[in-house]
């Protein structure tokens, strides 16, 4: 049986349609997958993200545990509520999973990480911890909203307490801040402005409801899909896996090279990769022809194929369809890719496709 | 609930028929398939002319989860495709049995027609697959 989560009866409340979900009841939609993604573009959705998992890591060693355990460097977080994005590393630099760390203060950082890879995940961070003394601990304890939009934070600050509200507003992106039981970041996966809220499981059915109240719509896993590829950023499991490396998926601006003694897991084998002329890189195509691109379509390009879609779909924004690739490194200006038996033309662009409601790239 | 007329006919793969009086017939998917689907973003209509089999791909419809085939319930000739789907496929889901029709055919064989289902037929196809 799946899961469900602290907002299960919400979703029954608001018209969720649900569906299975890496083990959880989630709401694929409440209705309408594109009204709910215009609502993020245009005011505030919310989302429950309370499936992932929350993690926290505790010990006087936590900070080199991390900067072993991750490709970037959490020596960037030097102020408290800091956040960061990065990969998780086999020693072979395949992708266990991407992930946000929270630097909270020296002896203790927040993670979270996807809920498919939840088991495999946890069994990585024990024996990998283990060295370092670090206690492991999953929140399941917490809930997690994230309401996203133009308007979101607005919408959010009417319904937290003043000094919720106050902590909240002060927050600089990608940020977070605990306030009287809430711990409220300035994050998302939707290209837009809004928080991320992690609330006691007990607290989260009032919280859903309050936002319903100030009229955030309630948005499901379709519309995050969506925004979250507008937005250029990457699916675990779709985009990259523990066959592909960061370089080879759009992630290397996460990987920290310096300072060069920093030794983490997959270094040696990212630095071996780099040296090397070749191989792949995760590239966004924009559809110029009518259709829909799909995940695991081949790309082709001068005659050749020359590598697949990871994910597409349509772009409610741009009114056409977008997709990711991972492509040859030679890859470049247009290209096509095999829909459904037909060679339709792309143009290659450089994610975001959208940005804070606005399209960011140029259509030739 | 999903609405399913009784003045059409209907196939198990969720298309809808309604024979016209000019030996013509207009057709299109149904409610429950389009609830199924999510909201429409393209439809693929054949070409005026185009000769469709019964049971054979005509067109293709994409939602924002996946494509997905729509077999033509009958043979005949395409004498109208429905063109203002290019710009406004969400016809499909927000009127499905009317304005979001997909194309109108010349009945080859008034025969096949005996095939499908009538509106209650339907109604146990589809409690059959919720089953």
């Amino acid at each position: 049986m799946a899961k469900k989560t602290p907002l299960y009866d919400q979703h029954i409340a608001c018209g969720g349609k649900l569906v299975d979900f890496a083990g959880w009841n989630m709401p694929l939609n409440y209705g309408s997958q594109l009204d709910e993604h215009h609502a993020v573009r245009s005011a505030a959705g919310m989302f429950d993200v309370s499936h992932m998992t929350v993690v926290d890591l505790t010990g006087d060693k936590v900070k080199p545990f991390l900067q072993y355990l991750l490709a970037n460097d959490v020596d960037k977080l030097k102020l408290s509520g800091k956040a960061l994005y990065s990969g998780m590393l086999r020693e072979d630099g395949g992708v266990i999973d991407d992930l946000i760390v929270y630097y909270i203060h020296d002896t203790f950082y927040r993670m979270v990480v996807n809920a498919g890879t939840r088991d495999k995940d946890m069994a990585w961070l024990e024996k990998q911890a283990a060295a370092f003394a670090v206690d492991v601990n999953e929140r399941h304890d917490l809930a997690m909203v994230a309401v996203q939009g133009p308007s979101a934070r607005e919408m959010a600050h009417a319904v937290l307490s003043a000094a919720q509200a106050d902590a909240a507003s002060q927050l600089q992106p990608f940020f977070g801040v605990e306030s009287e039981g809430l711990f409220i970041a300035r994050t998302g996966y939707t290209g837009e402005d809004g928080y991320e809220m992690m609330v006691p499981a007990d607290q989260a059915a009032q919280l859903w409801g309050a936002l319903v109240q100030q009229g955030v719509r309630p948005c499901g896993l379709g519309a995050r899909d969506s925004l979250r590829l507008e937005a250029g950023m990457n699916l675990y499991g779709s985009d990259m896996d523990e066959t592909t490396s960061p370089l080879e998926s759009g992630m290397g601006w996460t990987i920290a090279w310096e300072p060069s003694t920093r030794h983490f897991i997959g270094r040696k084998a990212l630095e071996a990769q780099r040296r090397q002329s070749g191989g792949s890189k995760l590239v966004g195509l924009v559809l110029l022809d009518k259709g829909v691109l799909r995940a695991h379509q081949t790309v082709v390009w001068n005659g050749d194929p020359m590598g697949e879609t990871t994910s597409g779909g349509f772009s409610p924004t741009l009114g056409r369809s977008i997709a990711l690739a991972r492509v040859a490194t030679e890859v470049s200006d247009e290209c096509q890719v095999d829909v459904r038996g037909k060679m339709l033309l792309c143009q290659v662009v450089k994610p975001p496709f959208v940005r804070n409601g606005k399209a960011c790239i140029k259509i030739d | 609930m999903s609405n399913i007329p009784d003045t059409l006919l209907y196939t198990s793969s969720h298309e809808w028929v309604e024979v016209l009086s000019d030996g013509t017939a207009r057709i299109g998917i149904t409610d429950h398939a389009q609830e199924l689907l999510g909201d429409m973003v393209y439809v693929e209509v054949p070409e005026v002319g185009d000769e469709v089999k019964s049971g054979e791909e005509c067109a293709v419809v994409e939602s924002v989860k996946a494509a997905s085939d729509v077999y033509s319930p009958i043979s005949g000739v395409v004498v109208a495709v429905n063109e203002t789907l290019a710009e406004n496929p969400g016809l499909v889901n927000g009127d499905p049995y009317s304005d979001g029709w997909i194309m109108r055919i010349k009945i080859a064989d008034q025969g096949e027609l005996e095939e499908l289902f009538d509106a209650e037929s339907y109604q146990d196809v589809i409690d059959e697959e919720d089953h």
